[in-house]
């Protein structure tokens, strides 16, 4: 069980100040989620001709440094490394699948958290208040972030079982609740060919979005057939290159609060999340509906 | 029958589930009932314990104490429960069982230094003056809940769910709701009560995390707040109970009583005592909260040797419910003609639901009532109570204890694979734990 | 006049105070979706609270009049027993979980399960409310200015429901019911102690069957 916020900026001069909203909103959520903490953020988007990984070692002295060096070499591609606490943001025009087995083949204690041209994704273990103030978050500017605070429920604390997933390019999903088929839909998903790192039920769920719209479905479309596909409990909020999304399931028993002002768009578990931003005073606050689908920015 | 034409049962169709099958045919609804699961189980007979020997040496009865007092919730209360013993009575509700029994369980709690609970259907005044410790139920239908109630109970337990029917509300069947009982669950009189199995007013354990603080709040953070849940997913729930800031976990394994509900949901969901025990201590060591956040378990605890195992493998206390009752009289041969009148015989009555219990424990007509005055019922409990205390201690001084808290899992050796498995205990006469 | 800032004051130090010495008005500013604010009041006192409250408001509640002037977080005024609550805004869901008694006003709309498992409470809503409201509602009122989500009144025993607006799919053993002079009365009375100016005239009263009080094969579908 957890906390789940979310920021989207519709006045862009707002950009610098994610990271701080950010922060605040997560750490308000430290009672529903103890144990670990991730944020997604979109930002600095990548050439075309290039992808962005976040990697996570847990050894906190990895040599990223010495990986991105024998990267270059091996793939005979740019490589530039930027580390961030036990992440390292890679961007490089190697191509993905080359990057993946390369990576997979050679750095077995190096986990991708992302991939894509915008998307950035930091989770560890620890409070909030730890992750926030270890990862410096207030310095991170960018368009749009979500971010999940964890009380483990059925898999276990690590860093690997935390929120954000993704499992697609730029996707990603954070998930209060618990869903009560994963199990068998993973392994269906896994004969449709999607991977997965863990036994966690989230990341099923991320999954399941990736599948369909690798289908040809739109992000609506695809939290629409969700709604009919996934039982359980669950409030999601997802997050793709340009927008963001939020569904809750038809029975709506995890709570959602929304906030919508002239300059940003906000969601979280809880309206204190919310209350401290910066213009919450002129924001219509809501409850989203259950079994609808609210989406902001292309997808 | 002859040798030449024997009869031959069929394991598939045995007697008992044609029997089902038929009634169902002809009622077209699920077999409710009361008492616990029926089926054998592997449970705490599968345990045995070491006593002293040449390396190990024995405490002398009387003069060499071998203490039993318990404190529950020390983790935030200001007002911790203290217990003499170890032995708690569990949960039922007025309503299931009638004023009499109610005030019986409370006299005899009061003197033998142990506390009741209430149950799905508010607090009685009865209870509430004869049991000196009292801890308050906060259920999913909140049934007679109130605030006046929350600031004079000694504790107040949150049920998420209970053994004999993890995932399912409770259930009192109209012949069982009285004026009495249907004023105090704000219902019609004579219907059958339909219950809710979720919380109105949370669900999950990040939302009963800000429940526990409201009643923290009501009563200004002075008593100890449960959670009770039935045995499923123990590891995951005791470890969230412990996140969601309970100050005791109270655990009742499939074994667990009721006054009424699906034998379905009796039979076939949640797990054995033994087992759930072992994960719930597990998960707290996890957690380094053993012994911090107090563990109470229920569900099939019979005797002072049942207690002490279960404080050996890292309770801190049981809780009995059916057991109470049958002390209290439950399935005592007595009355012959009013158990053949529902169908069963002494020792095979299971027929709490249909409110004629012939012993005046489970109902709510005041003749039957009449058979068991709160007196009579609060000495036999105490009688039954303090015989398990002796054979708790007995044990306990058998193994050198001082206190019975200081019971070990190394004290315990297992007669059966399934059990050494469960509890994780050596098989007897092996170093062998199945699984490791 | 009691003044609580929540900026720099706790919850804590609120409810305690509220609990040893309730006398005449409060006022709570600045609670910021803070839990649990005024739970557990036994007075009859004045409790006003400028902004948006988080979960369990008034948990409760016993005589104290309870005014929040902005939008409740899940469960407000939940098991309250007497006294009243009035939410200038919306409320979020299990408005009035098993209440027993005393009056709930919501201005704006309440979302799902309003008046769940209620016990004799009056609960008036100006707006609609959510889906499953009523839900084993076994006793009490709930007047609905607006519309309803689906499954009004599910497995409801004998509460009320008066509503204007419309009605989704009703839910299991809820069927409308007539009107009477009585109840006319019953529910303008209703209407003015909670201040909302409405024409009783313009609802329709919702509540229970019956079918479901005791076990009929024939009904087995409902469950």
């Amino acid at each position: 069980m957890c906390g789940i916020v979310g920021i989207y900026y519709k006045n862009k001069e707002l950009n610098t100040q994610l990271g701080t909203m950010l922060a605040s909103m997560l750490v308000q959520m430290s009672e529903r989620g103890p144990d670990s903490a991730g944020v997604a953020v979109y930002r600095n988007t990548v050439h075309p001709s290039k992808t962005k990984l976040t990697l996570h070692a847990a050894d906190p002295e990895y040599d990223w440094d010495g990986l991105g060096k024998l990267l270059a070499a091996s793939l005979a591609a740019d490589v530039e490394v930027k580390v961030r606490v036990s992440h390292a943001v890679v961007v490089t025009n190697a191509p993905l699948q080359e990057l993946r087995e390369w990576l997979g083949s050679n750095c077995p204690d190096v986990r991708v958290m992302s991939a894509g041209s915008t998307i950035e994704i930091y989770k560890e273990k620890g409070t909030p208040r730890e992750f926030v103030d270890r990862f410096h978050l207030q310095d991170i500017h960018g368009s749009h972030a979500l971010g999940h605070t964890r009380m483990a429920t059925e898999s276990a604390i690590t860093t690997q079982h935390s929120h954000p997933f993704s499992t697609g390019l730029d996707l990603c999903l954070v998930h209060n609740g618990s869903l009560s088929n994963h199990n068998r839909l993973r392994e269906q998903l896994q004969r449709e060919g999607i991977e997965f790192q863990t036994d966690n039920d989230s990341e099923v769920a991320a999954g399941y979005l990736m599948w369909q719209l690798h289908q040809g479905a739109s992000l609506k479309q695809a939290l629409g057939s969700a709604i009919n596909d996934l039982d359980g409990f669950y409030t999601f909020a997802v997050g793709t290159r340009n927008g963001f999304a939020v569904l809750r399931d038809p029975i709506a028993c995890k709570p959602a609060v929304m906030a919508e002002n002239d300059d940003w768009v906000a969601m979280a578990s809880e309206f204190r999340a919310i209350a401290q931003l910066p213009g919450v005073e002129q924001a219509t606050v809501w409850e989203p509906s259950p079994a609808t689908v609210y989406s902001w920015g292309s997808e | 029958m002859s040798e030449q034409n024997p009869l031959r049962p069929s394991a598939t169709f045995p007697l008992g589930v044609l029997a089902e099958i038929h009634r169902a045919a002809d009622q077209g609804m699920y077999e409710i009932r009361g008492f616990g699961t029926k089926r054998s189980l592997p449970n705490f007979d599968d345990l045995l314990f070491l006593g002293a020997s040449m390396s190990r040496y024995p405490l002398e009865g009387y003069r060499e104490k071998c203490a039993t007092d318990v404190t529950l919730g020390t983790r935030f209360a200001k007002k911790p429960i203290e217990l003499k013993i170890p032995i708690t009575i569990a949960g039922m509700s007025f309503g299931a069982l009638g004023a009499n029994a109610k005030e019986a369980l409370g006299l005899a709690a009061t003197q033998i230094g142990t506390s009741t609970t209430t149950g799905d259907g508010g607090m009685t005044n009865e209870e509430r003056e004869s049991s000196k410790t009292l801890v308050y139920q906060v259920l999913p239908s909140r049934y007679g809940l109130n605030p006046d109630d929350v600031r004079r109970a000694d504790a107040l337990e949150i049920v998420v769910g209970q053994g004999a029917k993890p995932g399912g509300g409770g259930m009192l069947l109209g012949q069982k709701i009285t004026e009495r009982v249907a004023q105090m669950r704000d219902l019609p009189e004579g219907i059958d009560q339909r219950s809710a199995c979720r919380h109105p007013d949370w669900t999950g354990p990040d939302d009963l995390e800000i429940k526990i603080q409201e009643l923290r709040e009501i009563t200004d953070w002075q008593i100890p707040i449960y959670i009770k849940i039935g045995a499923t997913r123990v590891g995951y729930d005791v470890a969230l109970s412990v996140k969601a800031g309970a100050d005791v976990i109270v655990l009742d394994g499939m074994q667990g009583g009721t006054a009424a509900t699906q034998d379905v949901f009796i039979e076939q969901v949640g797990i054995p005592t033994l087992p759930a025990l072992r994960m719930a201590v597990d998960a707290l060591k996890e957690l380094g909260m053993h012994r911090k956040v107090q563990l109470i378990v229920s569900g099939g605890i019979r005797t002072g040797s049942d207690i002490a195992k279960a404080l050996a493998m890292g309770a801190d206390a049981v809780s009995l419910g059916s057991a109470a009752m049958v002390a209290m009289g439950c399935n005592k041969p007595v009355y012959l003609e009013d158990y053949q009148k529902l169908g069963t015989e002494p020792g095979y009555c299971h027929h709490c639901h249909t409110g004629l219990c012939p012993v005046g424990i489970a109902t709510q007509d005041p003749d039957l009532e009449s058979r068991l005055s709160p007196e009579m019922g609060a000495r036999l409990l105490r009688n039954y109570l303090t015989t398990l205390t002796l054979e708790v201690q007995t044990l306990a001084r058998a193994c050198g204890k001082s206190h019975i808290l200081n019971l070990e899992p190394e004290d315990l050796v297992a007669l059966t694979i399934e059990a050494a498995a469960m509890a994780r205990i050596p098989l007897a006469g092996t170093n062998w734990i199945p699984g490791d | 006049m009691t003044e609580f800032d929540l900026a720099t004051d706790s919850v804590r130090a609120l409810n305690q105070s509220l609990h040893d010495s309730p006398q005449g008005h409060w006022r709570v500013s600045h609670p910021d979706g803070r839990h649990c604010i005024a739970a557990g009041v036994d007075a009859p006192v004045e409790i006003a609270i400028q902004g948006h409250v988080g979960y369990y408001c008034a948990g409760m509640n016993k005589q104290a009049d309870i005014m929040i002037n902005g939008s409740a977080g899940p469960g407000v005024a939940e098991n309250m027993m007497s006294g009243s609550v009035r939410v200038s805004g919306n409320v979020s869901h299990c408005a009035g979980a098993s209440s027993h008694g005393g009056l709930l006003v919501v201005e704006g709309d309440a979302s799902a399960r309003c008046a769940i498992s209620m016990k004799g409470a009056d609960i008036v809503v100006g707006g609609s409310v959510g889906h499953m409201s009523a839900f084993m509602a076994q006793t009490g009122r709930l007047v609905i200015c607006g519309d309803a989500g689906d499954y009004l009144g599910d497995s409801i025993y004998e509460a009320v429901i008066y509503i204007a607006g419309k009605v989704g799919e009703l839910g299991a053993d809820c069927i409308e019911k007539e009107m009477t002079p009585e109840h006319l009365k019953s529910l303008k009375d209703l209407l003015t102690a909670a201040g909302v100016a409405a024409d009783p005239g313009e609802f329709r009263r919702y509540g229970s069957a019956r079918r479901l009080y005791n076990f009929n094969i024939d009904h087995a579908s409902d469950y």
